[in-house]
């Protein structure tokens, strides 16, 4: 079947989620889990309507932005620098392992006290722990695909005069992209998933801020409105990695590219 | 420019401790072309390591006109089996690496880079990445790169070993011709006496027994059966009798191989 096919079934799958939604909030149906109270998708859309209209909701999208990428950009290139540096440096492997691995386990969100005991204020609090999210899928999945590149690729640039150096930016920095984007991605999933919750826990504006603020008014739909903000954000980043990741590994081998 | 002379005495050679080739001698003139023949797995590629500089002597010395190897160099280019191409660029910019380390100037590159394509014929092909290209391509896009590095000393791991019988042919054929306006020493190392006895003036080859040393020696004009009685003279028969007995033991620890050497016997019963 070709991708123009497909759609509409996407769409109607849509739909009818949708409409399932509409008819069990409608019919106020309880049956176990309850839809009594729960918004109907009319209450969401009426409500995203009048909050796009508001200042307030696109402050709010900006300055979960700017927290999310501020934390995802120092993780990608300390992730990639240190992934690099302790795959390649057994000095470096022996100083900084130890201490990775005894803080890998440690869920960002559980950082929340050591931010805010550290950091002079809130917004920078926010941006560590999102840091802190992204950076170890970054850092393992460099790691591994420092390991994982062909001996031979660094024996070529060797023998034809390659130094320390000329390998590091030759072979190893291109040759790890492909690894190095599927940690990106990752990373850039989980550090949303932080940033919300850290704006929850201690945040003064932000999407997620904004979400548990609608919970505490007993604002239901705004609940909901600000669910789907945070979906879309995520979807929209998420594609962009992806992208971006596509575009500067265009020389793997794709799908349906062998003849 | 002239070829580089190399030489290698009483060397030890191995991985982990475990020596491929041992106390060897071996002497390559100054831009002479020697071929180094031996059946797969007996050092060949061990010995061309350590004269690229990949690989310290575990004893013995490794030397380029007369001074000790200490680490790998532009003058001593290794062109690989397979798969030595930067895949992310492309034939073009696979080349312009060579002269990016030798530090060409960035304007003059392209240029040469795209003469040393159209010299191997891959002039129309200088854009495409290494999985648009063919094998025997790929080949040639390592041999102008081999190249472009400007080496005194060309240093071939069975370069053509994986391509095909006629691609072979003509990969070698356009060797000797590249070969024949540069001053390089070249050492070719194969595992194929025909291919020995088309590129080689001199021949050495290194035999079955591991540790490998020099099994013999010829200049100039050997014959084809020379060159096998050659090969053969670490007594494959023997070699083989070694690996039944390994079969063997494999059996007697392993209950469910039981069974094997059984049905050995009534397929040669049926023959």
């Amino acid at each position: 079947m070709n991708r123009l096919h497909r759609w509409p079934v996407r769409v109607a799958s849509l739909l009818a989620a949708l409409a399932v939604w509409h008819l069990v909030t409608a019919a106020d149906l309880r049956f176990w889990v309850r839809f009594d109270r729960f918004p109907g998708p009319v209450d969401v859309v009426t409500e995203f309507g009048r909050q796009v209209e508001q200042g307030r909701y696109w402050q709010d999208i900006a300055q979960s932005l700017v927290r999310i990428l501020t934390g995802f950009v120092l993780a990608a290139v300390l992730g990639v620098a240190l992934g690099v540096a302790t795959a390649r440096s057994r000095w470096a492997g022996d100083v900084l392992q130890p201490l990775f691995e005894v803080a890998r386990p440690i869920p960002a969100i559980a950082l929340v006290p050591v931010a805010i005991l550290l950091f002079p204020a809130n917004e920078q609090g926010i941006v560590f722990i999102t840091f802190a999210a992204a950076f170890f899928p970054v850092l393992v999945s460099t790691r591994h695909a420092v390991k994982a590149l062909p001996v031979v690729w660094e024996d070529a640039v060797r023998t034809l005069g390659g130094g320390r150096w000329g390998v590091l930016l030759r072979v190893v920095l291109p040759g790890v992209l492909p690894g190095v984007f599927g940690g990106l991605s990752i990373g850039m999933g989980v550090a949303w998933i932080c940033v919300i919750s850290a704006e929850m826990i201690s945040g003064d504006f932000g999407v997620g801020y904004r979400t548990w603020q609608a919970y505490t008014i007993v604002d239901y739909p705004g609940v909901l409105v600000g669910m789907a903000t945070i979906g879309l954000l995520g979807w929209f980043t998420s594609a962009s990695v992806e992208l971006a990741g596509r575009r500067l590994t265009r020389w793997l081998p794709r799908e349906g590219e062998r003849t | 420019m002239s070829g580089l002379s190399l030489r290698a005495e009483r060397v030890t050679l191995g991985y982990g401790g475990r020596p491929a080739v041992r106390g060897l001698d071996l002497d390559v003139a100054a831009g002479e072309l020697l071929v180094v023949l031996g059946p797969s797995g007996c050092g060949k590629s061990t010995l061309l390591r350590a004269f690229a500089g990949l690989l310290p002597a575990m004893s013995g010395r490794v030397l380029a006109d007369g001074e000790p190897i200490t680490g790998p160099s532009a003058d001593r280019a290794l062109m690989f089996q397979d798969d030595a191409l930067l895949p992310w660029r492309t034939a073009r910019r696979n080349v312009e690496l060579a002269l990016a380390l030798r530090r060409v100037p960035r304007g003059r590159r392209r240029a040469e880079a795209e003469r040393w394509l159209a010299r191997v014929g891959l002039g129309d092909d200088a854009g495409r990445l290494p999985r648009e290209l063919s094998g025997g391509m790929r080949q040639r896009v390592q041999l102008a790169r081999t190249l472009a590095a400007g080496p005194r000393a060309i240093l071939m791991d069975e370069p053509f070993g994986a391509l095909d019988a006629q691609t072979r042919a003509s990969m070698q054929r356009l060797l000797l011709d590249v070969l024949a306006d540069a001053p390089a020493t070249v050492v070719f190392v194969t595992h194929d006496v025909d291919e020995a006895l088309l590129l080689g003036h001199r021949v050495v080859v290194l035999g079955r027994d591991r540790p490998a040393g020099v099994a013999a020696e010829f200049d100039g004009a050997a014959s084809r059966d020379e060159l096998l009685a050659a090969l053969g003279a670490g007594d494959p028969v023997k070699d083989d009798a070694l690996k039944d007995d390994a079969l063997k033991d494999d059996a007697l620890k392993g209950e469910p191989l039981k069974g094997e050497p059984l049905k050995g016997d009534v397929l040669k019963e049926a023959v």
